[in-house]
Parts: structure tokens; sequence; C-alpha cells
């Protein structure tokens, strides 16, 4: 059984120091931006319907794979904010415990005002890309405890 | 008397706003125009000094409640050229009165194998309501297609209009092209093979002189709230001897005039087609509305956002990998365009965040998107409080969200 290198606590609090610095939103989004566009994202063999989650205006793809007991997700988007934003949120989540995954409270967006940033069509959309995200890691705890 | 520039703006107290910490500017009038005062102040006069339930009570109240709901007909019986105020019905919007030829016209006329024209580049709102109709009565959906500058295709338009069209459903002007499309024309050949036409005029009547006697359409629909006017108001227009014939719609109270248990004979037009206490206060807003397009005058209107569009289109060929979405010659207050290589989405969020509200998406214009083979445009739409000072602004925040994002 694999161990997360840090709790999501942790990479949260990480996240809302990092975005601390940033007075002006011009510095948050250019740091998203950067963030965004630095991530290798999802070759277009993934890009599919089935792992598609439907936000309103952009679209964002995630995969999942688990690896010694941790689960681990990639994700892409064809809007460059919205990547960057999946990207926090794969930072959070990805390489930790199905049943982690499953009940971590996400606050950090939040508090970094980013939620308030978000067209509400949007916020929608990364509410279901949280969801997803919350699913995955359902179904594989479940398929763990049948498998005993 | 002809109203300044500043006259006008300083009508719209939204406008004095900021949005996230700049000046608002607001470009997202096709989705729905802001609100002039004299719309504000002629809703709340109603609520503060005349408001009670219509048509049916001697008293005073009532009488001028009446009476202005009424007037607000006759306004907007004047403002499209009805022959009769009569043949105006107050709706929720266009929407509604989309929805309401095609349950009562639709119901009636359509039978299996009939065959509905529509365009590719109608709104969800004139193509929805003919599908739910044409699924229940085997009718079949026909489209007109769109040329590559945005032009409903002509050649198109000859081949599909036949003996079984028995419906042609067209935009007067397309929400994400800004297209003004030839409906006089369009409707002429459509009544020749005996279909009726059915014209949404949400994105015309912000803009241009309607006259729907000219037009011979047998029905226009439009919504209030994107011509200065409240939400939850809108008109649908309809030649009488159709209205007469048609069904009603919804039953209800105000559309009666006899009611038994076992049946009820309807009212005279235009109550046959207001079931239920109908939106007073909209459509006296509305009233409001109209009178302010009326002064401020139609022709002004256009001309204002003719400049702002050519102005901004200018500039944006100025830019690179801009490619412009609908470049027909006649258009009215719409710049929807792309960047290479940026999604729409992204560039929405920066301008958003530089305070000028723009239109991202596929604008509930789906099959259109498809024809152009993308998912959505960013889209500019002006009114005429809009000014050129706010295109260079744009521009310029454009030009910003550029540079980030690539
Ligand atoms: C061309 C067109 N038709 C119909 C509608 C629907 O109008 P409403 O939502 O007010 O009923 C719109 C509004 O976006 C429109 O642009």
């Amino acid at each position: 059984m694999g161990e997360p290198m840090k709790t999501m606590e942790e990479i949260q609090k990480e996240i809302v120091e990092d975005f601390s610095f940033f007075e002006e939103w011009m510095d948050k989004y250019e740091e998203i931006i950067e963030f965004g566009k630095s991530l290798k994202g999802l070759p277009e063999e993934l890009k599919t319907e089935e792992n598609l989650v439907r936000g309103c205006q952009s679209n964002v793809w995630v995969v999942s794979e688990m690896n010694n007991g941790l689960l681990h997700f990639e994700a892409d988007s064809d809007a460059i904010i919205t990547k960057g934003i999946v990207g926090l949120l794969l930072r959070i989540f990805s390489g930790q415990r199905p049943i982690d995954i499953a009940t971590e409270e996400l606050y950090a967006l939040d508090e970094i005002g980013l939620q308030a940033h978000l067209s509400p069509n949007r916020a929608n959309g990364l509410n279901a890309m949280v969801n997803k995200i919350k699913l995955m890691a359902l179904a594989h705890r479940a398929k763990e405890e049948a498998e005993g | 008397m002809i109203k300044t520039a500043s006259d006008i703006r300083s009508s719209f107290p939204i406008l004095r706003r900021e949005v996230n910490g700049k000046p608002l500017v607001y470009f997202d009038n096709a989705a729905s125009s802001q609100k002039p005062i004299q719309v504000i102040n002629a809703i709340d006069n109603y609520y503060r000094n005349h408001h009670a339930n219509i048509h049916r009570g001697v008293h005073a109240l009532s009488q001028e409640a009446t009476m202005m709901y009424e007037d607000a007909r006759l306004a907007v019986a004047e403002f499209i050229n009805a022959e009769s105020a009569s043949e105006i019905i107050f709706t929720r919007g266009a929407t509604e009165g989309i929805n309401l030829v095609a349950q009562t016209l639709g119901r009636q006329i359509l039978n299996e194998g009939d065959e509905i024209l529509v365009t590719f580049m109608e709104h969800h709102s004139n193509l929805v309501p003919w599908q739910m109709i044409a699924q229940e009565k085997g009718a079949v959906i026909k489209a007109v297609e769109v040329t590559e500058d945005g032009q409903l295709d002509q050649e198109s338009f000859k081949n599909l209009l036949s003996k079984r069209t028995k419906i042609f459903a067209v935009g007067h002007v397309s929400n994400t092209l800004g297209t003004i499309n030839p409906v006089k024309e369009m409707a002429h050949a459509a009544h020749q093979v005996g279909a009726y036409v059915v014209i949404d005029g949400a994105q015309s009547t912000p803009h241009l002189k309607v006259d729907v006697q000219n037009i011979d359409a047998d029905f226009y629909a439009a919504s209030g709230h994107k011509m200065y006017g409240p939400t939850g108001i809108g008109f649908l227009y309809g030649k009488k001897n159709l209205l007469n014939t048609i069904p009603p719609y919804h039953g209800g109270g105000e559309m009666i005039s006899r009611v038994s248990i076992e049946k009820s004979t309807y009212a005279e037009l235009p109550f046959k087609f207001e079931g239920g206490t109908p939106n007073m206060a909209g459509a006296i807003g509305l009233h409001a509305a109209i009178d302010f397009i009326r002064e401020t005058d139609i022709q002004h209107i256009s001309d204002v956002e003719e400049r702002l569009e050519n102005k901004l289109t200018n500039a944006l060929k100025n830019i690179e990998g801009i490619r412009l979405i609908g470049t027909a010659p006649e258009k009215a207050g719409v710049v929807s365009f792309l960047v290479d290589g940026v999604s729409a989405y992204d560039v929405g969020v920066i301008l958003d965040q530089l305070g000028i509200a723009v239109r991202t998406g596929h604008h509930c214009t789906e099959p259109l998107m498809d024809r152009y083979g993308i998912r959505g445009t960013i889209r500019a739409s002006f009114a005429v409080y809009n000014t050129e000072e706010e295109v260079e602004i744009m521009v310029n925040a454009l030009n910003r969200a550029l540079k980030m994002l690539s």
C-alpha cells in the first residue's frame, strides 16, 4: 500500500499560501494560465465522450488510474484557464487514497477567490469536475472492498 | 428633438456601476439590453399608484390598470404597424410566442409528412418548439443552409420550399451573426407554396423599424427585455383571421366568454390567447420602452450601432489570428469572432475581469456552430447607449487577454 506524499489538507494550505502573494486578480490569472500551459494534458485518444465532464462552456476530460492503493488523475481542457484550475484540483486530489478523496472537503479554490471570479455556469462545471473525481474515488473504493 | 449620446447614456442607471473595479462596458445586449429610467419608473409608478387586476373590476384602480395595459397593446401594434391592437397577444417573450404558434397553428394544420422549414441559423427557441410539434404530428423539419459569410442561402431556400412546406419559421435577425434576413422576399415565396410564415423578431425589434404588414408576416414574435423593456413580457403578432381560426393555447380565466361545466366559449381576440392574469407591469414597462425607442429614433439607434459594429470589426481585422463569424453586408449590431488557438471561454473570463461583458459560447444556436465547425464564438452586441470609447476599451482588453493566453 502506497502512502500519499502529503495530505490533501496540507496541499490545500499550500495552494492558499501560494496564492496569498498575489494581490491583483491579473497576477492570479497569470499564474493559473501558466500552470494550465505547463500541464501535459491528455492524448487525443483519451478525450472521449466517456471521459468528458460536461461543463457548459469548455470541455474537461478526466481519467484515473489506481496504483499501489492510490488513485491518480490526469485531465485536460480546451480552455487554458479551466485547465489551470483543473490542474489545481488534481494537485489536491491526485495520488491520494480513494476513501480520503471521497470525503475531503474542498475549500482552497474558494479561499483564493477563484470561485467568485468564475461565471456561474463555469462554477457548475467545476462542481461537476469535483463530483466526477469523488465518484471515481467511490467507485474504486467499492471495487477495493469487493475484492477484499 | 435628437437626444445626445450623454442624454441617452444617463438614462440608464446601471451604466454608472463598476464591475471588478472597472467601469462597466456592457456588450451583451443581444442576450438582454439594460433598462432606461423611463421603464423603471413606469413599472414603479404602476405598482405605486395604479395596480389592480384588470378587465373585471368596476372599481377605479381596475379600470386604470386595464386602460394602461390596453394602451401598451396599442403601442406595440403601432410599433410594428399591425392593423389593429387585437392582433397583439402579450406573452412572456419570443419563446412563448413561438411555442404558442407551434401548439395552436401547428396542432391544427400539420399532418404526417408535412414539412416545417426552418434555417440553420435559428435560435433554439425557433427550432425546438417546431421539433416538438413535428414529432407529435409526424411532420418533418427541413433547414435552409447558411452561406460562409452568414446569409441564408437563397438557392437552398428555393430548393427546400415545396407544396409539402406548411410552415416557414425564420429569424428576422440572427442573434449569433447579426445578419438581417430578407424576410419580406422569403415570406412572399413561402406564401406562394401556401405555407404560413412565422418570424422570430427577438433580435430585430431592438434595432430596426419593423412593419409586419409590409413583410406580410403571418406571425411575428418578440421579447421586451431585448428592446429596453422588462423581462417576462413579450408579444406575438398574428393576422386577425388566423388568430380567429386557430385554437386557444392556455385555458383559464380571462380567455373565455361563457363557461359551464361541460364547455366554454372563448373570448374575442386577443383575450382568447391570454388565459390567466397577465403581466400588467411588464406590458406597461414595455410601453415605456417603446416610447424610449420612438423618442430616441430607431434610425438613430441603428446608425449608432452600425458605427460601433464597423469600428470593432475593423479593429479586429488588425489583430492576428482573428476569425470573424458572420460578415453579411446587412447586419444589426453584432460582432462574433474567434481567435486561433485560444478558447472563447478564456477570453470571456479575462474580459470580465476588465469590466467588459461579452457573451461566449454557442448562443443557443448549436446547428449554426456545427455549420461552421466551431464550438462557440465571442460575441459583442451593441445597444444605443454604447460608445466608441467602449469599443476602444474592449479592443485594448482583448489585446491584453490574448497576450496572457497565447
Ligand atoms: C433570435 C432569438 N430568438 C429567440 C430568443 C428567445 O428569446 P426569449 O428568451 O426572450 O424568449 C432569443 C434570445 O436569446 C433570440 O436571440
